[in-house]
């Protein structure tokens, strides 16, 4: 017996085994809610749609993979730009253009559009759900505490390596100072020559984009099926409150908060049961500190 | 209309209600209305809160579940007898409802962050629901088939579907009735002042923080009895059709396309709501093609028109189109 088990009847070893394994989804998490973030952070919009356009995306690979034969990873190109582009055509020609101001509206506008989206993939689709198989799925190393795969390494470091990019092209180019002028300062930004609408859509497609790179990431792990975008906008909806609506950091820190609190609680309160650890984080963020860890204070 | 008239004509449209039965036959038709009465029923419990009060929640199912979940368990584990079950039934919905109202409107959530926290009760409560024993997991609850038609009335259970029909009907009644009080009475005003602009609600005198836990504890007694209703008439629940989605969405589509924040909104979306997801089921039946969630797509993209080109609902385009009449007969 050793000191972890006196005091939570679960070893060190099974511990430490479920923090590393939330770890590797949680960087997927961030990535994903990376996205909601973005999206929140410049059109002060929360999009209900996300879940449904990552599962989207993973229906995007998992097509891609069945039928043209394409690895999940090396789909991710193509789902990426998919994404953005379907994201930008979503909020230009769609959520943009229903908005009347208010907030709760345009919540509700996603909301409508994640039930198309989602029935119409439960019409095309079907219920059933879907696997992908790669080759390597069950490669992986022995850490000796747990046996970690390949498929969830990459997710983690691909995941990371995106939003150092993302964080990069926000800060250093063109387009990203433009986005987060359009954040800081809508009318200011449109009095210097900014197309705010253009940011508008441009800022949805990049958020969208996240979802089809997290799409690819987690396609080889996860069963695919028209209900999964609800349990990810859940998760990504907890990931953004808890980091703080609009904060690049509080999502990534926020992502691996979740992964780790979700795994931990799952070895602790058993697999049904574990899954409720989310939602309550969720309550008590949203009740305790709605500007989150790393938000600014709500207006 | 004077008042007089509306008396008279409710009490015709009541009287045509009750003699429905008579005319409509045809098991199908009368499912129709019955489901369609009970989504009514169940978007103006969301009305109250939602349309009236201006909090939007994302997450009504939790009242709907917990009303269904407490009428089926005290019959099934306890062997209660349905007519009591409904009161504990209906106040538990209220308890909840003081529950999360409590909180929420205590911390100050408003706009979006209520609608999200109303969403994360509801998916805690389908975990919760799952995983404990008395709500029997992710199975469900099946309750005993009673088709006595002695034992009709007194089990609630009905073998034709008028039975259902005049409960339901009388469902509605009462769900009218307090809509209508809503409108009509201090409480009501002072409502739908806190949803125009709560700080100026405040600065009046509005103790907007009582006045929104009413509102909850009504919006949720009547979808916990919406949740009453059907567990007796599909004799069924588990924590899908309980706490998921489905049932939040229905709750708040009906009143946004039939207009937020009017009587007969709830009830005119549901009919344009099944009208619609009938037919399409009727063409897509025609053309051969047999899959689910067709009808679902229709809702989503009427749901997304109507907030685009039709905020105020269907009612609001029937008011505009009454209005010049009103005016010429002033003039």
């Amino acid at each position: 017996m050793d000191a972890c088990a006196n005091l939570t009847g679960h070893g060190c070893g099974i511990i430490l085994a479920s923090i590393i394994n939330g770890t590797m989804t949680g960087a997927v998490y961030a990535l994903v809610a990376l996205g909601l973030t973005l999206i929140y952070g410049v059109l002060h919009i929360i999009n209900f749609a996300h879940g449904t356009l990552l599962m989207l995306a993973m229906y995007g690979v998992f097509f891609l993979n069945q039928i043209v034969g394409v690895d999940p990873y090396m789909a991710m190109p193509v789902i990426l730009v998919a994404a953005f582009l379907f994201g930008y055509g979503l909020q230009r020609y769609v959520i943009g253009k229903t908005s009347h101001g208010r907030d709760e509206i345009t919540l509700l506008v996603t909301l409508g559009v994640s039930i198309v989206i989602e029935n119409l993939a439960l019409f095309f689709f079907t219920a059933n759900e879907r696997n992908i198989r790669v080759p390597y799925e069950l490669a992986g190393i022995d850490l000796g505490v747990t046996y970690l795969l390949v498929t969830q390494m990459a997710a983690f470091g691909a995941a990371l390596l995106i939003t150092a990019t993302l964080w990069m092209f926000m800060s250093a180019s063109d387009t990203g100072r433009a986005i987060r002028a359009v954040a800081k300062e809508r009318q200011g930004a449109r009095l210097v020559g900014i197309n705010v609408e253009h940011i508008f859509a441009l800022s949805f497609g990049i958020g969208t984009a996240c979802v089809g790179a997290a799409a690819a990431l987690l396609a080889p792990r996860f069963a695919i099926s028209p209900r999964i975008g609800y349990t990810f906008v859940l998760i990504a909806f907890t990931v953004v409150v808890l980091g703080g609506m609009g904060s690049f950091v509080g999502a990534l820190v926020g992502g691996f908060i979740i992964g780790i609190a979700e795994s931990v609680g799952g070895l602790f309160l058993g697999e049904s049961l574990g899954q409720i650890t989310i939602s309550l984080i969720f309550i008590l963020i949203l009740l305790l500190r709605p500007s989150g860890l790393f938000g600014e204070k709500l207006r | 209309m004077r008042a007089g008239q509306r008396t008279a004509v409710a009490l015709g449209a009541l009287a045509a209600m009750l003699a429905m039965p008579l005319v409509v036959t045809s098991g199908f038709w009368m499912d129709f209305l019955i489901l369609t009465l009970f989504v009514g029923v169940l978007g103006q419990g969301w009305n109250i809160l939602g349309g009236y009060g201006g909090q939007l929640s994302f997450g009504h199912a939790v009242f709907f579940g917990t009303g269904a979940y407490v009428q089926a368990i005290l019959q099934t584990q306890y062997g209660w007898n349905p007519w009591l079950a409904i009161t504990p039934a209906v106040l538990a919905g209220v308890l909840v409802g003081a529950f999360i109202g409590y909180l929420s409107f205590r911390y100050g959530l408003r706009g979006s962050y209520f609608a999200l926290i109303t969403l994360a009760f509801a998916e805690a409560f389908r975990v919760l629901a799952t995983s404990i024993e008395i709500t029997e997991g992710g199975q469900g609850i099946y309750l005993r088939l009673n088709r006595d038609p002695d034992q009709a009335i007194t089990m609630l259970q009905f073998a034709s579907g008028v039975g259902y029909y005049y409960m339901i009907l009388a469902l509605t009644v009462v769900a009218l009735l307090v809509a209508w009080w809503i409108e009509h009475s201090r409480f009501g005003a002072q409502l739908m002042a806190v949803r125009e602009n709560e700080d100026a609600a405040e600065a009046l005198g509005i103790d907007a923080f009582a006045v929104k836990m009413r509102a909850i504890c009504i919006s949720a007694a009547l979808t916990a009895s919406a949740g009453v209703f059907y567990v007796q008439k599909f004799l069924l629940m588990d924590p899908f059709i309980a706490f998921g989605p489905g049932k939040s969405v229905e709750a708040l589509v009906a009143p946004i396309i039939g207009g937020m924040g009017t009587i007969f909104g709830p009830l005119l979306g549901s009919i344009v709501l099944h009208g619609v997801g009938e037919l399409t089921k009727a063409l897509t039946a025609a053309a051969g093609i047999d899959h689910p969630g067709l009808d679902l797509v229709i809702y989503g993209i009427l749901l997304v028109l109507m907030l685009a080109f039709l905020p105020s609902g269907l009612m609001g385009l029937l008011r505009r189109r009454a209005r010049p009449a009103r005016s010429a007969e002033h003039a």
